[in-house]
């Protein structure tokens, strides 16, 4: 019987994770820890530091791989096998702590690069852009608001134009699921504002994953909240019930 | 969108690649017939020696196109590229050996002189096919290609980058000196290659034939540079430039990053590998100190001292740091040394561009170009909502 529920649930959900262990030098970064992650899902993580939020994703983007656990993506792809390239190319889309955008590049390459196909050595060496890939360049400057900024250099562009060039970068791959880790780290109070608007449009079509310390900026995503503390999950729920959940309140103000 | 660019160029290579080419090519038709065609006691005149000179720093700038390929725009220092020079130069050498035939000192008519003395009783089989020029050729190309792949493979593979990997560079090109410095690898040991008669039936101390190879070279030089030139100009090239600058964001982008810097290298190696083989009949030797560790990095300093990401600049900085070379080791031999140092500390102090990043960068000439990111002031722009 229980067999049988916990494979419907593999293969109703987008992103399963389930007791996951990863340990550095003896140092447990994650420890048993689970979360399953419905399609079409908005999810925040939240967690102190070193709560195991960015090993999660390395694990998830195969970055690094777990001692124990599995870690099914879409139903029965096991993502421990793989490597980074290929889970990027499954439609596994991850966004960065520091903005990463190819400094060097203007922002309209910086997209042009991100363009889902066209990843071989040697397809690369031909490639053209079509009519209808310029369009998509275009309707995701559009969305991440650059438009007027597309042939300016991504070095130059501010913090937050960084960040919202790197969630662009992730879109216009039109993934199944994007990670996304502290996109409002180091942004202004309108630009958090902003974020918040964007990630919601971007949940309407997509399942997002945002991990993130600032509190004010996961609640205002409105979404289902889980709580990391030392690699496992302590709670999961509306931010109202987690909140109130005693042992996240022993978490955060307890020490 | 795109930069506009100058009017003055032809295809797709930019003012700066559009000049290169055509003073490569000036100088491809004005030094042979200055030579050949101007009387020996016309002040034009460009003697012979001159011209191999020229041609072996031609052959020097195309080694120096080929490491900025790989360091100036995918970010891999290669500290050991000389072992792919060298391995060009030798297999041509081996060629040119075979050619010498009965008119050896021993005038044995296969083996080299070195093999008789050495008392081999027949060629190893690793000599066999070089005296067909085609082959030779061939493997000119196919040996540091291979090589590059097959070390390639297992540095980029395994994610060594960075110091480690200049390292374990210097590390080959040494081990491959140690090899080839032993009688019994069959290369000549010590002394190497040398003595060389003809090369296509040409007799290869003939005024004719330097002209051809310095032709050669210069022809070598372009086609190298419009190699590199269009891969760094397609899309592959912009996925290169964004593995030096964001490595891991190019892996989570879905590029197989190993691939890339693969094919770069192997392109690298090989261009070096035909640099080699055509500087060897110009010096008319080729021996084990060339796979020196100081060798390699001299080649990194000629691309550094011309501006690395430039390719056009690193031929630059081959010719120029060269030309010290040879008029300073001539008028003050103990103090090039010092000099080459000094060189490379001030280069990397004053113009981390280079010579030519640096004149880009002149106020007069601003304009949006590749590495640049002071040209856009942090001015705010709107229109970000």
């Amino acid at each position: 019987m229980s067999t049988i529920d916990a494979r419907t649930e593999v293969l109703d959900t987008l992103l399963y994770l389930d007791g996951v262990t990863v340990s550095f030098d003896g140092f447990r970064a994650l420890n048993g820890l689970s979360l399953y992650a419905a399609a079409g899902e908005l999810r925040a993580v939240i967690g102190p530091n070193g709560a195991g939020k960015t090993t999660m994703m390395d694990v998830i983007t195969g970055k690094t791989k777990p001692d124990a656990g599995e870690v099914f993506f879409n139903g029965g792809i096991d993502l421990r096998q793989l490597d980074e390239a290929r889970i990027a190319t499954l439609g596994i889309g991850r966004k960065f702590q520091k903005p990463t955008v190819f400094e060097n590049h203007t922002v309209w390459d910086n997209l042009e690069l991100a363009l889902a196909g066209h990843r071989s050595v040697f397809q690369s060496l031909r490639f053209r852009l079509s009519g209808e890939q310029k369009d998509r360049i275009e309707a995701t400057l559009g969305t991440i608001g650059l438009e007027a900024l597309r042939g300016r250099q991504a070095g130059s562009l501010s913090h937050g134009q960084k960040q919202w060039l790197e969630i662009g970068m992730l879109l216009i791959q039109d993934p199944a699921l994007l990670l996304i880790d502290e996109p409002v780290a180091g942004m202004t109070d309108s630009e958090t504002e902003q974020t918040a608007v964007l990630i919601k449009q971007i949940a309407q079509s997509h399942t997002v994953i945002v991990v993130e310390h600032d509190m004010s900026f996961v609640r205002s995503l409105e979404c289902r909240v889980t709580v990391l503390h030392e690699g496992r999950t302590i709670a999961e729920g509306s931010m109202q019930t987690v909140q109130e959940d005693p042992r996240v309140i022993e978490v955060y103000l307890g020490r | 969108m795109q930069t506009k660019r100058p009017s003055f160029q032809f295809f797709a290579f930019g003012t700066d690649g559009t000049i290169f080419l055509l003073i490569l090519t000036a100088a491809a038709i004005a030094v042979p017939v200055l030579n050949l065609a101007v009387g020996a006691h016309s002040p034009v005149h460009v003697p012979t020696w001159l011209m191999s000179l020229l041609g072996k720093y031609l052959c020097f700038a195309l080694l120096a196109v080929s490491v900025d390929l790989i360091w100036g725009y995918c970010g891999i220092l290669s500290l050991g590229h000389g072992a792919f020079f060298a391995l060009g130069g030798y297999a041509m050498g081996m060629h040119l050996m075979r050619q010498i035939g009965e008119r050896g000192v021993y005038g044995h008519p296969v083996l080299p002189d070195f093999m008789v003395f050495l008392n081999w009783k027949q060629l190893p089989w690793y000599w066999y096919g070089f005296d067909n020029f085609a082959f030779a050729v061939l493997m000119v190309a196919v040996v540091p290609g291979l090589l590059a792949l097959v070390f390639g493979w297992f540095a980029f593979r395994s994610r060594v980058t960075g110091v480690y990997l200049s390292i374990i560079t210097q590390a080959l090109t040494f081990a491959l000196m140690l090899a080839f410095f032993r009688n019994d690898m069959g290369f000549g040991g010590n002394n190497g290659l040398t003595d060389f008669k003809d090369i296509l039936g040409f007799d290869i101390q003939a005024n004719e034939t330097r002209a051809g190879l310095f032709v050669s070279s210069a022809v070598a030089l372009g086609v190298g540079f419009l190699v590199c030139r269009m891969i760094i100009d397609s899309r592959f090239g912009k996925v290169l430039i964004g593995i030096r600058d964001a490595e891991s964001r190019t892996r989570f982008l879905g590029y197989r990053v190993e691939f890339y810097k693969l094919f770069v290298f192997v392109v690298s190696a090989v261009l070096a590998g035909i640099a080699g083989a055509l500087y060897v009949p110009q010096v008319g030797i080729i021996n084990p100190s060339e796979f020196a560790p100081a060798n390699s990095i001299e080649i990194v300093i000629w691309v550094a001292v011309g501006g690395r990401g430039t390719l056009f600049g690193a031929a630059l900085g081959a010719v120029l740091v060269n030309y010290l070379k040879t008029y300073f080791t001539g008028a003050l031999p103990e103090a090039w040394l010092y000099m080459l140092g000094a060189l490379f500390i001030g280069v990397t102090l004053f113009l981390p561009k280079g010579i030519v990043g640096s004149i880009t960068d002149f106020p007069w000439r601003r304009k949006p170009k590749k590495g640049d990111t002071e040209q856009m002031t942090t001015t705010t722009v709107g229109g970000t909502e």
